[in-house]
């Protein structure tokens, strides 16, 4: 028997209008159990609404959507019992201790006292919050927020989780934990799917991203593989006095390809070595050479315009 | 719609259960204003203003009130807990979009909410049936049937009042609604003085509103003898039931689209 891993999520034609808007244009995509997917897009891509019809909080204008084996919208509700979400905004209950939102959120989704007594310690070490117990929510620093916004999705013991820019706002040490935390669901086997305006955290924790832009998928796969197709392996970033003359005398000799962005040039190539001897000999300009990321390759693909919308 | 199926479910019970507990960490200062309040009226008007009118329809003036007050206190906290505080729940604290993430619907939520607000209503109608007791304005146990009748009026109330939450962009939007229905309703449904003294055209105005048929089912419950026979009970029923039934549906239908979109 071949290994074939079942989809956790299939998309097809996927679609959502509002008026003559179309925010999500006839998107494919499958999710994979035990993977970890990176929906990247600039604002009004259309990311969250493809977030929210799969867990039925929008109703998709055309298509079809299969997550967890039921199908969405209509069985939306039977599903989450298996999902959780992270939003982007955190939603805890400011009324209530950090134990009592885990109990509470665990009322919600019909469990047990005894089955929310059992999880609660577990989920308050996952999210590294023991010590805050009893604390009231409001008193937590926006990380602690966030961590226990990801530890109360693990009450009902999921398959999936989506969230909704998990580390926007955050200071790098709290980022660093969620991302560790994330990382540890996926080892246990979860399902994750993500949107996140972090390049680094897309190339970090995801096995597969989809790029959106204006309601479409642009492009899809491994971060590696994206980068491979998109953008040679070597980035060289130069600014500094009189560039546009240097690059003319000097850099066109050695046929990179180069794109102008402000006051800074990038060179994209597989062979760098010489065109970085000949920027050590210019002491007027300042150079940083870094391999191909992700960010490239969104920037190509996106445009470098600025989004305000 | 209402989806009786989901409802029979009875998973909107959680959203009771998580409102019931915010209002057990307050219990205090939520009793003191239950009593306090129906307290001070009661004496002052039931006793001061009794003075002078004696008996309304041969009830007693200081039970005349009480049946009044009680009515309109389950109108005000039921209109209030499903408009500022759902509104509160719905859109600051988003409490809702949480719930919205678990096996809850927006019907769940709603008529949790409406369930909770009736219940709460209810603790203030106790309260205010104990300081009546205890000022000997209540003359007879009957008034524990006026428990089910004063429920079921939360539940109509509160699913009014939800039909504004479902349109409200601020709490601003409320006071329309405090001014132009609750306010009338108190003054001239008969919380402070029969109906019957009202001009034709106010009288067949205030008989369409749930406050009116309200009242004139609790009123009797407090008063020995009497008993209003059993068609004008079913029509007040009705009335209330109606209200409650396409409100209720008309709040489902406009929260529906505002959340799921």
């Amino acid at each position: 028997m071949p290994d074939i891993k079942k989809p956790i999520i299939s998309a097809h034609q996927l679609t959502k209008q509002y008026g003559n808007n179309t925010v999500v244009n006839s998107i494919d995509f499958c999710v994979q159990q035990g993977s970890c997917c990176g929906i990247l897009g600039p604002n009004g891509a259309g990311k969250t609404t493809t977030l929210r019809m799969l867990m039925g909080h929008v109703l998709p204008s055309k298509g079809q959507l299969s997550v967890l084996g039921w199908n969405i919208p209509e069985q939306a509700r039977a599903m989450r019992q298996y999902a959780g979400i992270v939003p982007q905004q955190d939603n805890l209950d400011p009324d209530f201790s950090v134990t009592q939102n885990l109990s509470v959120y665990g009322q919600y989704f019909g469990l047990s006292a005894a089955e929310i007594q059992e999880r609660i310690p577990k989920i308050l070490a996952f999210s590294a919050l023991e010590q805050k117990a009893d604390a009231r929510v409001t008193t937590l620093s926006g990380g602690m927020q966030r961590r226990l916004s990801l530890g109360r999705t693990l009450i009902n013991d999921p398959q999936l989780i989506v969230l909704d820019e998990p580390t926007t706002g955050l200071d790098p040490q709290a980022r660093q934990l969620i991302w560790q935390r994330l990382r540890q669901l996926k080892n246990q086997g979860l399902t994750l799917v993500l949107t996140t305006h972090y390049m680094e955290e897309a190339e970090r924790l995801c096995d597969d991203i989809i790029i959106m832009d204006q309601g479409c998928i642009l492009e899809q796969g491994a971060p590696r593989e994206l980068i491979e197709r998109h953008i040679p392996p070597n980035v060289v970033e130069v600014h500094g006095v009189d560039l546009e003359l240097w690059h003319q005398d000097v850099a066109a000799q050695f046929e990179l390809h180069s794109e102008t962005i402000g006051d800074t040039r990038f060179y994209y190539g597989y062979e760098v070595a010489p065109f970085l001897q000949a920027l050590n000999d210019n002491p007027e300009l300042r150079y940083l050479h870094r391999p191909a990321n992700l960010e490239d390759v969104f920037l190509k693909l996106t445009g470098r315009d600025l989004r305000d919308d | 719609m209402i989806n009786i199926t989901e409802l029979l479910q009875f998973r909107w019970i959680a959203v009771w259960q998580r409102h019931f507990q915010v209002w057990l960490k307050q219990i205090g200062a939520a009793l003191i204003g239950n009593f306090g309040e129906p307290t001070l009226v009661l004496l002052a008007l039931g006793y001061g203003l009794g003075h002078f009118v004696g008996t309304i329809e041969g009830i007693p003036y200081l039970t005349f009130l009480a049946s009044g007050m009680v009515c309109s206190s389950v109108m005000h906290t039921s209109s209030f807990e499903a408009q500022y505080s759902a509104f509160t729940r719905m859109n600051v604290q988003f409490t809702w979009q949480g719930m919205l993430a678990t096996p809850l619907d927006v019907q769940d939520i709603v008529f949790g909410e409406i369930i909770w607000a009736a219940s709460k209503s209810l603790v203030t109608v106790m309260a205010i049936f104990i300081v009546a007791a205890g000022i000997g304005a209540i003359l007879t146990w009957k008034v524990m049937l006026a428990l089910p009748v004063l429920f079921l009026a939360g539940v109509c109330f509160a699913s009014m009042a939800m039909i504004m939450t479902a349109l409200a962009k601020g709490y601003d939007f409320f006071l329309y609604y405090h001014a132009l229905l609750l306010s009338p309703m108190m003054l001239l449904s008969g919380v402070f003085f029969p109906v019957s003294q009202m001009p034709e055209l106010i009288q067949h105005f205030v008989w369409m509103l749930p406050l009116t048929h309200t009242i004139a089912l609790t009123r009797p419950l407090l008063v020995e003898n009497t008993l209003p026979d059993l068609s004008a009970i079913a029509l007040h029923l009705g009335v209330i039931l109606s209200y409650a039934i396409v409100c209720l549906s008309v709040a489902l239908k406009l929260l529906r689209r505002r959340l799921y979109q």
